[in-house]
C-alpha cells in the first residue's frame, strides 16, 4: 500500500516535470527570436529537471540514489545559469540585436 | 569593511589583500572542512564501506585537499563556506521564486496571443564582493522570465521577457536578499 502510495507521488512529480520540458520546448517554437527562446529554455532547466529528478528520487526509494540525485539537482541549479550566461553574453558580443518592445529604453553597449 | 565600500574596485581589492595575507587559522579550517566535506560526499557516493575502500576515499580526500593548498586557491571565492547558513534560507526563498516565475512564463507561452514584451533594462548590483554579484547575477537566470547578459561595474544589464519579470527585478528584493547572504564581507 505504501509503495503504491510513493509509486503516485513519484509518477506525479515526473509528469509535471514533463509538462514543464514540454512547455519549454513549444515555446523555443513559438518564440520570436534568440533572446526570447532564453527564456523558455530557462523554464526547462529549472522547474522540468526539479520535478522531474525529485521524482526519480521518489521512485527509486530513499538510498543512496536519492542523495546522488539530489546533488546533480545542486549541480544543474549551479551550472544552468553560468552556460546560460556565457551563451547571452556570447550572442550580445557579437551584435545579435534582441527584438525589444521600445528601442529606445534599452540601454547601450558599455 | 568600510574601506573596502568606499572603494570602486572593492572585490578585486578584498581578493588581492586575501592572498598576500592569508590567516593561519583561517586557512586550517578551510582546509579540514574542505577535508570533511570532500569526505562525506565520497561516502554518500560510493556506497562501499570496505575498511580497504574507505583507506584509498580518505587518501583520494587528502590528496585533493594538498593540491588545493599547493595551488592557493582555496580561498572565499573556490569554497564559499562562511555562505553555507545564510545561504539555505536564501535557497528556499528562491525556490519559491522560480516556481512563481516558472508559472508565469508558462502562462505567456500557452497563451495564444503570446502576450510577450521583451526588453532590457540595467539594474544595479549591491553587493560587495565579486562572489556576491555572481550569485545575484546567476538567481537572476535562474528565475524563468528574467535572464543576466553581462556583469560590468556593479551594475547587470539584463534581458526580461515581459513588463512583470521586469518589475520583480526592479524591485530589487533579490538584490538585498543576496547582500544580506553575503553578509559583512
Amino acid at each position: 500500500m505504501m509503495d503504491w502510495a510513493v509509486d503516485i507521488v513519484g509518477w506525479a512529480f515526473i509528469l509535471i516535470g514533463c509538462f514543464f520540458a514540454i512547455v519549454g520546448a513549444l515555446g523555443l517554437l513559438r518564440l520570436p527570436d534568440v533572446y526570447t527562446r532564453v527564456h523558455s529554455a530557462g523554464v526547462v532547466d529549472t522547474v522540468a529537471a526539479a520535478f522531474m529528478l525529485i521524482g526519480f528520487s521518489f521512485y527509486a526509494g530513499f538510498s543512496l540514489v536519492t542523495v546522488k540525485l539530489l546533488l546533480i539537482l545542486a549541480f544543474i541549479f549551479f551550472t544552468s545559469p553560468t552556460a546560460t550566461n556565457a551563451l547571452a553574453n556570447a550572442m550580445y558580443s557579437q551584435g545579435i540585436k534582441p527584438a525589444l518592445v521600445d528601442e529606445e529604453e534599452s540601454p547601450s553597449k558599455p | 569593511m568600510a574601506k573596502t565600500s568606499s572603494q570602486p574596485d572593492a572585490a578585486a581589492q578584498g581578493n588581492q589583500e586575501g592572498r598576500q595575507s592569508p590567516r593561519p587559522v583561517d586557512h586550517v579550517g578551510r582546509a579540514l572542512s574542505l577535508a570533511v566535506i570532500l569526505f562525506v560526499t565520497w561516502l554518500l557516493l560510493s556506497g562501499h564501506y570496505q575498511a580497504f575502500v574507505v583507506t584509498l576515499g580518505v587518501l583520494s580526500c587528502l590528496a585533493i585537499v594538498f593540491i588545493t593548498v599547493r595551488m592557493d586557491v582555496l580561498d572565499h571565492e573556490a569554497f564559499p563556506i562562511h555562505l553555507t547558513w545564510s545561504a539555505v534560507p536564501y535557497w528556499i526563498w528562491l525556490f519559491k521564486e522560480i516556481w512563481i516565475a516558472a508559472v508565469d512564463v508558462t502562462k505567456v507561452i500557452l497563451s495564444p496571443r503570446l502576450p510577450i514584451s521583451p526588453r532590457m533594462l540595467q539594474v544595479t548590483s549591491t553587493q560587495k564582493s565579486e562572489l556576491g554579484q555572481v550569485i545575484y547575477a546567476n538567481s537572476i537566470t535562474l528565475t524563468p522570465g528574467t535572464f543576466t547578459i553581462r556583469v560590468f561595474d556593479g551594475q547587470l544589464l539584463v534581458h526580461a521577457l515581459t513588463q512583470e519579470a521586469a518589475d520583480g527585478v526592479l524591485t530589487g528584493e533579490m538584490d538585498r536578499r543576496v547582500t544580506k547572504v553575503e553578509g559583512p564581507a
